[in-house]
């Protein structure tokens, strides 16, 4: 089959690979009609996350029909024919952390859970196509996929819904509902996104239909910015306004009673002494992270607030104010989405109309373009900010 | 050389207690054994992975049982490494879950077995016993060991390390299997 690979730092190839087939009793096989380019991609792309090795098949964001299952899989629970999307933590729905819906933690599915247990204390799921840290399984940027406990995770949809309104359940639309929904929304809250990007408008739309009084949208890219206003969320450019003041402007000096980071690790920062000091740290790896926008969340959020953290850090971060913490009463927040917990409920949403998730699809390429794909995402070209990707 | 470690599987301790009491179940989880063989009511017949050195066997005696709470074991005769563990089984403070602890205890020989013994545990050995908990706990909560594509030999996982690209196998790489 096809398949888009890692192949080196900045650099991704679609190659001819072997088709998947069964591992484990509970798995099965699905046949790709739609997958996607995740900003966590160019984590991995970018060099960011260890363990990735040449010719490791990416992609965590895919959907499509179920062509076998292993002799485990329950047939009340999925069928060959189903159609499914494939939530990108992979969980075994019988552990602990499964049992209290923490589905991004299951403590089975990572075959790696050693290596992960060194770098974050304790081990984490197993994610399709990111690194083999979380596991070493191969992603969805494919014709075709193993899916392990296939009987778990895996949204069946049983209406004729476009691939299109249904393909982001698999992350980035639950990943940006869990990060408003973890900032417990009341009426009255501004709350302030830190991040344009897909999971970040995601992010937005989920703080509004959870009712805020005001979302505000912080970006530097003029387009993503304009495509968060369309949406009715209120842009701040951090490339032409002081981010602080901008804020305190908008909330009568309070500061925004919820800020979401959907940035995480690599952010870019307006003060250039500042961008420097973290881009020097961590290309000598004494910071693997930079964590501009979370620091400037915890500064910014008015006192007793929540920061609520879906971007993606990957290990140490440098310079944390825990004072500005610490003595204004914060809550911090944070997790890689339990999916498996957002997906019926979201698509309820989605087939109510409440959420349109196609309205962030900019580009539609065949998986053979996926090189030229994750050229336009990266470098924001092309008004560049969701690539879908038909196998 | 004396190792410890512990888990927490979601499964009765009678369950936990009778699938270990099982010795023939152990190779199933544990990484340094090929086959464990029930002799009698309480011996047993071990054979290590050639990773631990080739044709290590030795038998074993269970000289400490409480039923639903504790096994404990150790190698009798002339064994090659003379060993002995001891697992505990103690109810979680969830109301559902087992706590297994485990003990391992090896008199490592010098010689070549010694040598193949050491470098099997490596610079790190409490990280082999954690991983066959690990396993073992994947075993009881969901049937079997995870396989993924960058480490689809299951309990091989760690000494693979780095791994085989996360791309399915072809049909050569899947015939040879853990020998690929």
């Amino acid at each position: 089959m096809r398949a888009n690979t890692w192949a080196g730092r900045n650099k991704v190839e679609v190659r001819d690979v072997p088709d998947p087939r069964i591992l484990n009793r509970r798995d099965a096989i699905v046949r790709i009609t739609s997958t996607a380019i995740c900003g966590s991609d160019l984590h991995l792309v970018d060099g960011y996350v260890p363990t990735m090795q040449d010719g490791d098949v990416m992609g965590h964001e895919f959907m499509g029909e179920v062509v076998e299952v292993g002799p485990g899989v329950d047939p009340e629970r999925l069928r060959v024919g189903d159609r499914v999307v494939v939530p990108f933590p992979i969980a075994c729905g019988a552990c602990g952390a499964c049992a209290a819906e923490l589905y991004s933690c299951c403590e089975n599915t990572n075959p790696n859970a050693g290596i992960a247990e060194k770098m974050f204390g304790h081990p984490v799921a197993g994610i399709f196509g990111y690194s083999h840290l979380t596991g070493g399984f191969a992603g969805g940027q494919a014709q075709y996929a193993r899916v392990p406990f296939a009987d778990v995770g895996p949204l069946k949809i049983e209406s004729d819904v476009a691939d299109e309104q249904v393909l982001f359940l698999s992350d980035i639309l639950p990943t940006g509902y869990m990060g408003a929904e973890m900032c417990d929304i009341q009426p009255s809250d501004v709350v302030a996104v830190w991040g344009a990007g897909p999971v970040g408008q995601f992010a937005m739309d989920s703080a509004r239909v959870l009712g805020a009084a005001k979302v505000i949208a912080i970006d530097k890219e003029p387009y993503r910015l304009e495509m968060a206003e369309r949406a009715g969320h209120t842009p701040v450019n951090f490339d032409e306004v002081d981010v602080r003041s901008r804020l305190l402007e908008l909330t009568g000096g309070r500061g925004p009673d919820k800020c979401i980071d959907a940035v995480g690790l690599e952010a870019t920062h307006g003060s250039a002494h500042i961008a420097t000091y973290d881009r020097v740290k961590q290309a000598v790896r004494a910071e693997s992270d930079r964590p501009h926008a979370l620091r400037q969340a915890i500064m910014s959020c008015r006192s007793g607030g929540v920061v609520s953290v879906i971007g993606v850090y990957g290990g140490l971060v440098d310079k944390f104010p825990a004072g500005a913490w610490m003595n204004r009463a914060l809550t911090l927040r944070t997790g890689q989405c339990h999916v498996q917990r957002y997906m019926k409920p979201l698509l309820g949403r989605i087939e109510r109309g409440e959420i349109d998730p196609t309205r962030i699809i900019t580009h539609r390429l065949p998986l053979d373009d996926a090189e030229r794909g994750f050229e336009l995402f990266k470098n924001k070209q092309d008004h560049c900010e969701k690539v879908v990707l038909k196998p | 050389m004396e190792l410890t470690a512990t888990t927490t599987i979601r499964k009765p301790v009678s369950e936990v207690y009778a699938f270990w009491r099982d010795l023939e179940n152990l190779p199933t989880f544990m990484a340094h054994l090929e086959e464990v063989r029930t002799t009698g009511d309480r011996t047993s017949h071990w054979v290590a992975n050639a990773p631990f050195g080739k044709d290590v066997q030795w038998d074993a005696e269970i000289l400490d049982e409480t039923p639903g709470e504790k096994i404990g074991w150790r190698s009798i005769g002339d064994a090659d490494v003379p060993n002995a563990g001891t697992v505990r089984f103690v109810p979680a403070p969830d109301g559902v879950s087992t706590e297994v602890h485990i003990s391992l205890v090896y008199d490592i020989p010098g010689g070549t077995i010694g040598k193949a013994v050491a470098k099997y545990f490596g610079e790190e050995p409490h990280q082999q016993l954690d991983d066959d908990l690990r396993r073992l706990k994947q075993v009881l909560e969901t049937g079997e060991v995870v396989r993924s594509d960058g480490a689809p030999w299951g309990k091989r996982a760690r000494e693979e390390f780095p791994q085989r690209p996360a791309q399915p196998l072809s049909d050569a790489e899947f015939a040879k299997g853990a020998e690929a």
